[in-house]
C-alpha cells in the first residue's frame, strides 16, 4: 500500500499494488478526499507483451506453441483457441473422432486444474476466515493448517488435472498436443489406465468442493450482495443449449434472460463485440455492439456459462447446477461471489466428463490427422476457458507467416464487470472510513471472484515510452526509456 | 527451541506464471516443505513488500520500470536469489519484442488493432514505465543460482530448495535438468 498526495485537491491516491492471489500482475487504486470520500475506483492492468507484433512474420505451425506462453495457468485454452484457427488456416473443419476427444478431455484437465488453483489456492482463504481476517494467516498455508483435509483435497484435485494434460501434451505446463488438423500422439492403454485409478474420488473430491461453494454463498447475506451487478452473459454453448466448453455457437443472454443472440457463429465475432481503449488501463474494455458502449458490458466465465445454459450433460454437475438456479427462482444469478460456487460445478462437470471420455473406446484410436483442404488466409478460434470467452483471430500472408493477430482473451471481457464491482465494494465497505489492510483486501476479493487471469490480459498492453535509465550491475547505462509530456518522472536505481 | 523457519519470497515479473504453477505441481509434497519453509512476500500470500528472507525465486524478466523495482527489493532482502525460468534467465518469449520498437508494438496493439474504436496508446501515472527492451535479471542485479526450464519441473524446485535447506551447494541430475 502506498500513499501519494495529489495537493492541487488535497485527494490522496491508494494503491493496492500488486493485487495478491490473483494470475498476474494489476493494481487497484482509489482517489480519496481528506473525508475519506471515495472518488475513484479503479483496477488497472499494469503489464505489456506486444504479442500482436512479435507474432508477425512467424509461420502458423508455431502459434499454438508461442501463444501457451502468454499464460502458464491456462496455457492449454491458448494452445487450443490457436489451434482451432489453424485448423481453419489448413483447411480442416473437421476433426478426427479420436482427435476431438483428445482436444476436449485436455480441455477438460486444463479447466479443473485452473479452477482448482483459484479456487483453493487463491480465494479459499478469504471465503473460509473472512474478507478481513488476519493478513498473515489468510493464504493457502492457513488453509492447510486449519483445514487440511479441504487444502489436500483441492491440491489433488488440481494434481488430477494436471495429471491429464500431462498424459496427452507430453508435459503438464507448455506441453506439445495439437497439430494443425490433429493432434500430436494418441493417449495409451497405461495412460488411459492410470488416469482411471484415481477418478472416482476426484468426483467425490469435486462434490464436496460444490456442497462447500453452496453452503458458503448460501449461509451469508453479505456474500449475495457483494460486489453484485446486474448484467448481460456470454457464453458458448452447444447445438441443443447444453453447458459446452470447446465448441458451440454464442449466446449472449440480458440480464433479465432476454435473447440477445444464439447458435451464433462466432467467426462473425467482429460483429457482435467491439473494444474501447481507456488510458488508465493497459487493458481494452470489450462490449456488444448492438447495446453501445455504455449499455454492452457483459460478463463471461463459469457464471455466465451455467446460467446461460439449458442444462449440463453430465448428472452430478446437471444437479448441481439445478439447485444453483434454484436461488435465482428461475431468473440469472448475478451474484457476484457466486462465480465461485459456478466454478466448482464445473469442476465436477469436468471430472464426470473426463471419466465418460475416459471409457469411450474411441479415446484410444490411433486416427489423429484429418486430411488437410484447401489453404486459407484467415483463422478464428474460440473456446470457453476457464475464465470465459477467448478469442484467437489470425491472417496469414501467401508464405504462411501470420500477418496479423487478434485475441480477446476472457479476463478483458470482464474488465468493466470487475471495475463495477470494485467501485460497489469501495462504496459499500470503505467510502467514509479509515482505511485499514482488512477493508483493502475487500477489494481484492471482488476482483478475484472472477478469477481474472492478468498474465493472459498483459498480452496487448502498454504505454509511452518515458524517460528512465536502467543501470546494470557494473554501474553501465543498459537502457533508457523517455517520459513523453506531463506526469510523474520515475528513476531508476 | 525449535530453528526459525527457513523465508521464502517468490514473485512475477514479465512472466506467464508459469513458473508459479509448476513449483506448486510439488502437489502434496507442499506440505512436508512447510514443515521447513515459509512464505513471504509472494503472489500466494498477501504480504506486499519483502521482510528479510533467506531465500528469493524470481520469475520472469524485466519489461518495465515496477519489474525493476520489485527485483531490486528482492535482491536487498534476499540472501539467495533464484532466477526461475528461461524469462528470468534470457528474457524468454517476451523478449522477442526486442527484435522490435517499443513504439511499433504499442501500435499494433492500441493503433492498428481490429475492431477497437478509439485507437490510443495508453498512458496514465497509473501505468508502470515500459522499458525499451525486455531484459534478464543477471544483467541488473546479481544473481547466485540459475534455474532453466520453461517452466522447470516441480522437481527441480523441489530440488534446489531441499539442496539449500540443508546446507548443500545445489545440483540439478541431468534427469530433471530441462531446458523446453
Ligand atoms: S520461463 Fe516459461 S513458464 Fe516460466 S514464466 Fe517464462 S514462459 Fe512462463
Amino acid at each position: 500500500m502506498s500513499e501519494a498526495s495529489l495537493e492541487s485537491k488535497k485527494m490522496r491516491r491508494i494503491a493496492v499494488d500488486p493485487v495478491s492471489r490473483v494470475e498476474g500482475h494489476g493494481k487497484i487504486t482509489l482517489l480519496m478526499d481528506e473525508e475519506n470520500h471515495i472518488h475513484e475506483a479503479r483496477l488497472h492492468i499494469v503489464e505489456f507483451r506486444g504479442f500482436e507484433k512479435f507474432i508477425q512474420g512467424r509461420p502458423y505451425r508455431e502459434v499454438p506453441y508461442f501463444v501457451q506462453r502468454l499464460c502458464g495457468i491456462c496455457p492449454v485454452s491458448h494452445h487450443l483457441a490457436a489451434a482451432k484457427a489453424v485448423d481453419q488456416l489448413v483447411g480442416v473443419d473437421d476433426l478426427t473422432p479420436t482427435s476431438l476427444k483428445l482436444r476436449q478431455l485436455l480441455h477438460f484437465g486444463q479447466t479443473m486444474q485452473s479452477h482448482a488453483l483459484h479456487f483453493f489456492h487463491l480465494s479459499s482463504p478469504d471465503l473460509l476466515f473472512g474478507f478481513g481476517s488476519d493478513m498473515k494467516h489468510r493464504n493457502i498455508v492457513g488453509v492447510i493448517e486449519d483445514y487440511p483435509e479441504i487444502a489436500i483435497q483441492g491440491v489433488k484435485i488440481r494434481k488430477y488435472g494436471q495429471q491429464v494434460i500431462a498424459a496427452i501434451a507430453g508435459k503438464r505446463i507448455h506441453g506439445a498436443a495439437t497439430v494443425p488438423g490433429g493432434m500430436n500422439k494418441p493417449l495409451t492403454i497405461n495412460e488411459r489406465d492410470a488416469l482411471l485409478v484415481d477418478i472416482a474420488d476426484v468426483i467425490r473430491w469435486s462434490q464436496d468442493a460444490v456442497a462447500l461453494n453452496e453452503t458458503i454463498h448460501c449461509s451469508d447475506q453479505e456474500h449475495r450482495d457483494f460486489g453484485t451487478l446486474r448484467t448481460p452473459f456470454m457464453s458458448l454453448v452447444d447445438p441443443s443449449g447444453n453447458l459446452e466448453m470447446y465448441h458451440g455457437g454464442l449466446r449472449v443472454r440480458m440480464a433479465d434472460g432476454a435473447a440477445l443472440v444464439d447458435q451464433f457463429d462466432y467467426r462473425g465475432y467482429t460483429e457482435l463485440v467491439r473494444e474501447e481503449i481507456r488510458p488508465w488501463s493497459y487493458m481494452k474494455f470489450p462490449y456488444l455492439q448492438s447495446l453501445g458502449k455504455e449499455q454492452g458490458w457483459y460478463r463471461v466465465g463459469p457464471l455466465a456459462r451455467v446460467n446461460n445454459c439449458d442444462a449440463i450433460t453430465t448428472p452430478l454437475a446437471e444437479s448441481a447446477r439445478q439447485r444453483f438456479k434454484s436461488l435465482g427462482g428461475g431468473a440469472f444469478v448475478q451474484d457476484t461471489l457466486a462465480y465461485h460456487w459456478a466454478r466448482m460445478i464445473e469442476v465436477l462437470h469436468c471430472a464426470e466428463s473426463i471419466e465418460r471420455l475416459l471409457h469411450d473406446p474411441e479415446i484410444l484410436g490411433t486416427d489423429l490427422q484429418a486430411p488437410l483442404g484447401e489453404k486459407r488466409s484467415e483463422g478464428i478460434g474460440v473456446i470457453e476457458a476457464p475464465r470465459g470467452t477467448l478469442f484467437h483471430h489470425y491472417k496469414i500472408d501467401e508464405d504462411g507467416l501470420i500477418e496479423k493477430a487478434n485475441l480477446i482473451v476472457s479476463t478483458t471481457s470482464n474488465n468493466q464487470a470487475m471495475n463495477e464491482s470494485v467501485r460497489t465494494v469501495a462504496n459499500q465497505y470503505i467510502e467514509g472510513n479509515e482505511v485499514t489492510e482488512g477493508l483493502l483486501n475487500h477489494l481484492e476479493v471482488a476482483v478475484r471472484a472472477y478469477d481474472p487471469c492478468l498474465s493472459c490480459a498483459t498480452h496487448a498492453l502498454g504505454k509511452m515510452p518515458l524517460e528512465v535509465e536502467l543501470v546494470g550491475i557494473d554501474g553501465q547505462v543498459i537502457d533508457a526509456v523517455r517520459k513523453g509530456s506531463d506526469g510523474s518522472f520515475d528513476r531508476i536505481g | 527451541m525449535r530453528n526459525p523457519k527457513v523465508r521464502v519470497a517468490t514473485t512475477s515479473l514479465a512472466g506467464c506464471f508459469g513458473c508459479h504453477m509448476s513449483f506448486l505441481d510439488m502437489d502434496e509434497r507442499i506440505v512436508a516443505l512447510l514443515e521447513q519453509v515459509e512464505f513471504n512476500r509472494s503472489p500466494l500470500t498477501d504480504i506486499k513488500h519483502c521482510d528479510p528472507c533467506d531465500i528469493g525465486l524470481v520469475e520472469g524478466g524485466l519489461c518495465n520500470v515496477d519489474n525493476v523495482h520489485v527485483l531490486r527489493e528482492f535482491r536487498q532482502n534476499c540472501k539467495i536469489l533464484i532466477a526461475v525460468g528461461a524469462c528470468a534467465i534470457n528474457g524468454g518469449v517476451p523478449a522477442m519484442r526486442n527484435h522490435y520498437s517499443l513504439q511499433s508494438c504499442l501500435e499494433e496493439a492500441f493503433l492498428n488493432e481490429i475492431g477497437v474504436d478509439n485507437p490510443m496508446i495508453p498512458n496514465d501515472e497509473a501505468l508502470p514505465l515500459l522499458l525499451d527492451k525486455v531484459h534478464p535479471l543477471h544483467e541488473v542485479v546479481h544473481v547466485d543460482y540459475y534455474l532453466p526450464g520453461c517452466p522447470p519441473p516441480a522437481d527441480a524446485f523441489v530440488k534446489i530448495l531441499t539442496d539449500l535447506l540443508e546446507g548443500r551447494e545445489p545440483s540439478i541430475p541431468a534427469e530433471i535438468l530441462h531446458y523446453d
